[in-house]
């Protein structure tokens, strides 16, 4: 559908016409055919159950997964020709429980990709410094830990941190906060929502937590099966007449405790 | 006689049977991991492999210690009597627990942890050498511990084949009818072992991070 021959240059990240599925087997498509474009600065979630394709459509950007039919463009170059390595370097990372080195201090996680690319130990040093300091950890305290010191909230903050060390344009999250608890979740929530718009990054952020979607996002693009059923900015969202858009506004509902499907809501209880 | 007379009569004559238990054990060791290690970072990259590699190991371990040291000895550049045939036979008795505990400690990690690696533009080499390795080590260490408190135990039987060591006062001991003697290798032994543990144990916890 999508098939220009360049692409537009705000669009940092290009999917054209892209199929992916297990063991190239088309009547398993994870991702079925899908077209989107990613512009600079946005901030797109991509919204959907479990396996929608959502995750599986992120790690088509860092090329941890290669599309079998169409091409994935970032910054203008298919993944498929980009050095993975450089590719990857100059794409952040978050994943749920933050995916620590679990032996490494959180000064030697953050600091790794520029240790990677060989800056030296003073300049790497300043980098965590001012980085624990953006996502509000005070560095004395916490440079010298390990992961397992830190709380759940404190370990997805070291996470943004290390994803954002070399100040790569753009950010790819995977449920970055659905392993914590509800009330630290809500904090992480409103405190990156603010970071995301003072860093001017592209963000891809994956959830199937509609609240969180419609509080971070620029634009939300809404998963089913592989394809995409639903794009619109968060204040129009809700007002798209799809079934799959009403079942997760549904879902919303029983966060003011007057839906009835409270069951597909754990750890909310009271 | 009663041990003690036994032990302090001959004290020079157990010190240097233990200095040579001690340097059986090391030259066996060294060379049981040099092969053993890289061995287990290779079957973790080659599936077919593994099985052949842990099967044959496993084989090894299931011969019973004084028939290994008979088989090996007429077979020729590694048989014959004396310390080189033991030392292969001792190798082949510590390849397993190794080679065991290398591949799993290095497949055992978090798949989160590696899939971030990954992520972060870390290349396949450096993912083995800075995550890999680092995070399997207290398992692979227990394996070289579980590899060298057997290989002492096993060494005393060497001496049956000419390779000196502890086992000397024992099969002497075995040979007299006497107590004394027996315990004179045993005891040494047993605590090479218990000390061989200790330490390494120590070591294995200082790596142990989380």
């Amino acid at each position: 559908m999508n098939a220009k021959a360049a692409a537009l240059p705000e669009a940092t990240i290009l999917f054209e016409d892209v199929t992916y599925s297990i063991n190239g087997n088309p009547s398993h498509a994870i991702i079925d055919s899908i077209s989107l474009e990613i512009h600079a600065g946005e901030t797109l979630v991509l919204l959907g159950r479990s396996g929608s394709g959502k995750t599986t459509l992120l790690k088509l950007i860092n090329r941890l997964l290669l599309a079998e039919k169409g091409e994935v463009r970032v910054q203008g170059r298919s993944t498929a020709q980009w050095d993975t390595i450089r590719l990857r370097r100059g794409i952040g990372y978050v994943i749920q429980e933050g995916g620590l080195f679990p032996h490494f201090t959180v000064a030697q996680n953050i600091g790794l990709v520029p240790t990677l690319e060989k800056w030296d130990a003073s300049r790497i040093a300043r980098r965590v410094d001012e980085l624990l300091n953006l996502v509000g950890l005070d560095s004395r305290e916490f440079s010298a830990r390990y992961p397992h010191e830190l709380s759940g909230g404190q370990r997805q903050r070291v996470g943004v941190a290390r994803a954002l060390a070399a100040d790569p344009p753009i950010l790819l999250m995977d449920e970055p906060f659905g392993a914590l608890d509800p009330v630290t979740r809500a904090e992480l929530q409103r405190e990156f929502s603010s970071l995301a718009r003072r860093l001017g990054k592209t963000i891809v952020f994956v959830t199937h937590d509609l609240r969180e979607a419609l509080l971070l996002a620029s634009r939300v693009v809404l998963m089913q099966s592989g394809r995409i059923v639903a794009s619109a900015k968060p204040q129009e969202f809700l007002q798209i007449d799809h079934p799959e858009v009403e079942a997760f506004a549904a879902s919303l509902s029983t966060f003011n405790g007057t839906g009835a499907a409270r069951d597909a809501v754990p750890g909310v209880s009271a | 006689m009663s041990p003690w007379q036994f032990f302090f009569g001959h004290r020079a004559e157990i010190l240097e049977a233990t200095a040579a238990h001690l340097t059986l054990v090391a030259i066996s060791m060294a060379i049981a991991i040099t092969i053993a290690l890289p061995l287990g970072m290779l079957i973790v990259q080659r599936p077919a492999l593994r099985n052949i590699a842990l099967g044959a190991a496993s084989v090894f371990q299931t011969i019973p210690s004084l028939a290994l040291f008979g088989f090996l000895i007429p077979i020729p550049f590694i048989g014959g009597i004396g310390r080189r045939t033991a030392i292969v036979a001792l190798v082949l008795y510590a390849l397993l627990p190794i080679l065991r505990n290398t591949y799993v400690g290095l497949t055992g990690i978090d798949p989160a942890v590696l899939q971030a690696a990954e992520a972060m533009g870390m290349t396949d080499r450096q993912i083995l050498w800075r995550v890999r390795l680092p995070l399997a080590l207290p398992v692979i260490l227990a394996g070289i511990r579980t590899a060298t408190v057997i290989t002492i135990g096993v060494a005393t039987i060497a001496a049956a084949i000419g390779a000196g060591g502890l086992g000397t006062f024992i099969f002497r001991g075995v040979a007299m009818v006497s107590d004394a003697v027996i315990l004179a290798g045993a005891i040494p032994a047993a605590l090479l072992a218990i000390a061989a543990d200790l330490l390494l144990a120590a070591l294995e916890r200082r790596l142990k991070v989380v």
